[in-house]
């Protein structure tokens, strides 16, 4: 059920193309679907991309080489060498520079001729509204649900389309929502999942090309919205499966008992985000765990002591491949069926890469009855950081 | 009715990494019952302590929604497809 894509460009205000744009734009300008008129009306559009991470990278350099006339990029983070793998906005000299600004030079470099407005600042309630109020279209390029949450609902509030789009791993999801009758992120997600259920982003991963893939999709989708071309995918739910190369649509459909955007809406203004999604988001460790640690210094003491300590590593076997600390290997997700390869008399030591998995091994072999064992504190990364800088941080 | 169940990325580690699965069921529900008793780890990830279909968690019937259906009691036939489409945040992920 495709729909006809509605441009929330109004009435293009009088502008022209000077003969250098022209010549920029001459393979656009020549296509009848976009033409002078539409490259005015990409001229005339103010675009704003939330997150300039992953998908932000290829929305940031399609949408301005388009010659889209404003792009706002809000982002708070600084680049650093994990983001290279995919984030090809960015260059090596960017490392340690903040995104907004790195990627607003890359961008003004591309094209002179567009304005491009960076906003070094995290998303919040207090800042949203008045952020969006200038923008015609919201891209939500983010990496987490408080913040896709809170995109919705300042976009339903202000009557705003938020071109979506989504990763994890090799599988992407992207849509339009809040465009007038279609449906919002909360009536395909009513609630987020509690932060203990979704796998960590350490557990996840995420491949290159993919963010390039869907962020190429979400720039397409903002600019048919634009030029008012096309079937737009509001009402459409594209997920795409990287692996199996193979692109799915679901019917996506308006709630009427949405509370945010449904006849009886109980939601009339922006919320505390993270409360709404458990404290932090997906990246919370699960609430309540607190279980007996131990710092890396103290464990690189004990094991100089000669200490009898059996060091248990709870990674997955590619990411022992990556460092160890010749732990033994017995990866969190098969320690309910295997916890009798470990001896409950000694005294052990748990490991992950960050301490967030470990913590939960060490959780469940205590309610396994094992009393003599802890957690290493911040997990190898700490230990790469306190003990031995060799081991490579990941 | 031999149906397909397509399983998400984000669960596929506590389905043997396995795509999809083949069950036998009449219903869509019956089509999930088969899921978790093939990985009885999956069920915490769909089902509430209470056996209830989890609120972020969607599930359709080809391209259809079930909860504009007949939620879990919807029928099936031979050949459907059934999808779960949780809800994934990832745009940037580092961490």
């Amino acid at each position: 059920m495709a729909t006809k894509t509605q441009s929330p460009i109004a009435n293009t205000p009088a502008a022209s193309l000077s003969n250098e744009e022209i010549l920029r734009y001459s393979r656009h300008l020549i296509m009848p679907e976009v033409g002078m008129e539409g490259q005015l009306k990409l001229k005339n559009a103010k675009v704003l991309l939330i997150g300039t991470g992953g998908l932000g990278a290829p929305l940031g350099l399609y949408l301005a080489a388009a010659g889209v006339g404003k792009l706002g990029l809000v982002d708070f983070d600084v680049v650093d060498f994990t983001n290279l793998q995919r984030q090809v906005t960015f260059g090596t000299s960017d490392v340690g520079k903040h995104k907004s600004a790195a990627a607003q030079a890359r961008l003004s470099n591309l094209n002179p001729d567009i304005e491009v407005l960076s906003f070094e600042t995290q998303l919040t309630s207090a800042n949203a509204l008045e952020l969006f109020k200038d923008f015609d279209i919201i891209v939500d390029g983010t990496d987490n649900f408080p913040t896709r949450y809170l995109v919705n609902d300042a976009c339903i509030l202000l009557g705003k389309p938020n071109v979506y789009g989504s990763i994890f791993r090799f599988e992407g999801q992207a849509t339009v929502f809040g465009m007038p009758d279609g449906p919002c992120y909360r009536c395909l997600y009513p609630e987020p999942p509690p932060p203990g259920l979704v796998p960590s982003c350490a557990e996840g991963g995420v491949l290159g090309v993919l963010p390039g893939i869907v962020g190429s999709i979400q720039a397409m989708e903002t600019i048919k919205l634009i030029l008012g071309a096309g079937d737009s995918l509001a009402g459409r739910l594209l997920l795409f499966d990287a692996l199996g190369m193979k692109f799915r649509e679901l019917k996506l459909r308006k709630n009427p008992d949405c509370p945010m955007c449904g006849k009886n809406r109980t939601i009339h203004q922006l919320i505390d985000y993270y409360e709404f999604c458990g404290v932090r988001g997906e990246e919370a460790p699960a609430p309540d765990l607190q279980v007996p640690e131990m710092t890396p210094r103290e464990l690189k003491l004990r094991l100089d002591h000669g200490d009898d300590l059996y060091i248990l590593d709870v990674r997955e076997p590619h990411e022992y491949q990556i460092c160890n600390i010749k732990g033994h290997l017995l990866p969190l997700g098969e320690l309910p069926r295997r916890v009798h390869e470990l001896d409950s008399s000694r005294e052990i030591v748990a490991h992950c890469r960050s301490g967030k998995r470990s913590a939960e091994a060490v959780d469940f072999l205590r309610k396994a009855g094992f009393r003599k064992i802890h957690n290493l504190k911040g997990g190898i990364l700490a230990w790469s950081d306190e003990v031995d800088p060799s081991v490579p941080k990941y | 009715m031999a149906v397909k169940v397509i399983i998400p990325t984000p669960l596929r580690i506590y389905a043997a990494k396995k795509e999809s699965a083949e069950v036998s069921a009449q219903t869509v529900g019956e089509a999930l019952g088969g899921l978790t008793t093939q990985y009885s780890e999956l069920r915490k990830h769909l089902f509430t302590d209470d056996g209830k279909l989890r609120s972020f968690v969607n599930v359709y019937l080809n391209d259809e929604d079930i909860r504009y259906m007949a939620k879990e009691a919807t029928p099936v036939k031979d050949g459907d497809v059934v999808s779960i489409v949780p809800s994934i945040a990832g745009g940037n992920l580092e961490k």
